[in-house]
């Protein structure tokens, strides 16, 4: 079954990655800006990332026929040191325009300090300043509630943010619906120890159904499965589900929210373009 | 409240059929865990901070009310409410430290 990986950080990931990914149906990933494992020591050493992330990454996954896309930030891992904030939110809107930038992303907090909030807020102002797309990454393990409360507290400040173009990810059991219920869309990230297991995020699609909800592996350079989204597929046909629920969570739904991004489509690279705008119209992939 | 948006297309007893053997096995995963640590001889694996907190969730397994993973979810979980002054540490240990919030 075809579907979009949401959330990959394919530059920790090996080309037999991508080549597993392709094998099991996997039609186009976006990639989050992230922390690296270690802290960069410059601004310089971002605008590094983001072409990797922009030029190298979209044509090693052309490659396998999988379309890549990308959210820039300076990760919340780093959102602590404000200077270097400044300067690296600074560099990011002269990358918007290029074809593979959907928006900004995975932008959040840590460990939930003042800094990091200040850092958020100012990514959150940098997307309104350019309609950009969101992109939220929440706190690990017992960060987790604490820091969702006050990401989602602190984007219903902005009149100007539509919450149906922001995603906030690695929703959990204790913060979906403090999500879904202000109108956000939200991910369910598939990890084998930390997170949501498959069985468990099936569980949060049984109790809270589909709408807005998406699944991704997020698999980056730590514990992670590159295929988690097709286990995601068998496990939710183990449990009974039909070809067609499974369709909507694994690829319309994704579609729902990235067709708002008018550089989005499923066409291969070299067609030319044409978006997927909205879920009603779901494009199909060229063969 | 325990419906569902969606049904469980396996109801009951085919749930237990298929999801027993690999909850079992977690349920002595525990136990070994649990044993683990007292054949370290060591008190201080009793007075952990993530110790009392496991105790805690195992105690709402055997509770018998809805939804279990959303309480133990919140046990593990920072309950306070304001921001950090600074970071601490870059990792999240898995469950909340009240000793080390005090400072
Ligand atoms: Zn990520």
């Amino acid at each position: 079954m075809e579907y979009i990986d949401m959330h990959a950080h394919m530059v920790s990931r090996t080309t037999d990655d991508y080549h597993q990914m392709a094998l099991t149906g996997c039609v186009a990933v976006t990639e989050p800006a992230f922390w690296a494992g270690f802290d960069r020591g410059s601004a310089d050493a971002f605008e590094d990332y983001f072409r990797q992330l922009t030029e190298f990454e979209p044509n090693r996954a052309a490659q396998h026929g999988i379309r890549h896309y990308t959210w820039l930030c300076l990760n919340p891992k780093e959102g602590e040191n404000r200077e270097l904030a400044k300067e690296v939110i600074e560099r990011i809107p002269k990358f918007l325009d290029r074809p593979t930038v959907l928006g900004i992303g995975e932008i959040g907090v840590n460990r939930v300090t003042r800094n990091e909030i200040a850092t958020f807020h100012d990514h959150v102002q940098l997307a309104i300043e350019h309609n950009q797309l969101i992109h939220i990454h929440t706190p690990h393990l017992e960060d987790k509630y604490k820091g969702t409360r006050l990401i989602v507290d602190a984007l219903l400040q902005y009149p100007e943010i539509d919450p149906q173009r922001v995603m906030v990810d690695h929703a959990e059991e204790h913060t979906i619906e403090m999500i879904l219920e202000n109108g956000f869309w939200t991910g369910l990230t598939l990890y084998p120890q930390t997170k949501v297991t498959a069985e468990r995020a099936i569980d949060l699609l049984e109790r809270y159904g589909l709408d807005r909800i998406c699944a991704a592996s997020a698999c980056d350079w730590g514990h992670s499965v590159p295929t988690a989204v097709p286990e995601l597929i068998l496990a939710l046909r183990r449990r009974g589900h039909t070809n067609e629920l499974i369709r909507r969570v694994v690829y319309e739904n994704p579609i729902g929210f990235l067709g708002q991004s008018p550089k989005f489509d499923l066409l291969p690279r070299s067609a030319p373009g044409r978006s997927a705008r909205s879920s009603e119209a779901p494009v199909e992939v060229g063969v | 409240m325990t419906q569902s948006a969606i049904p469980s297309p396996k109801k009951g007893r085919q749930l237990i059929d298929e999801y027993f053997i690999e909850t079992r096995h977690r349920v002595i995963e525990i136990a070994a865990y649990l044993d683990r640590l007292d054949r370290s001889g060591d008190p201080a694996t009793t007075s952990d901070f993530r110790s009392g907190a496991l105790r805690e969730a195992l105690a709402v397994l055997c509770d018998g009310s809805y939804p279990r993973v959303d309480r133990i979810q919140m046990i593990f979980s920072d309950p306070t409410t304001e921001p950090r002054a600074e970071l601490d540490q870059k990792a999240a240990k898995g469950a909340f430290d009240p000793e080390q919030e005090k400072g």
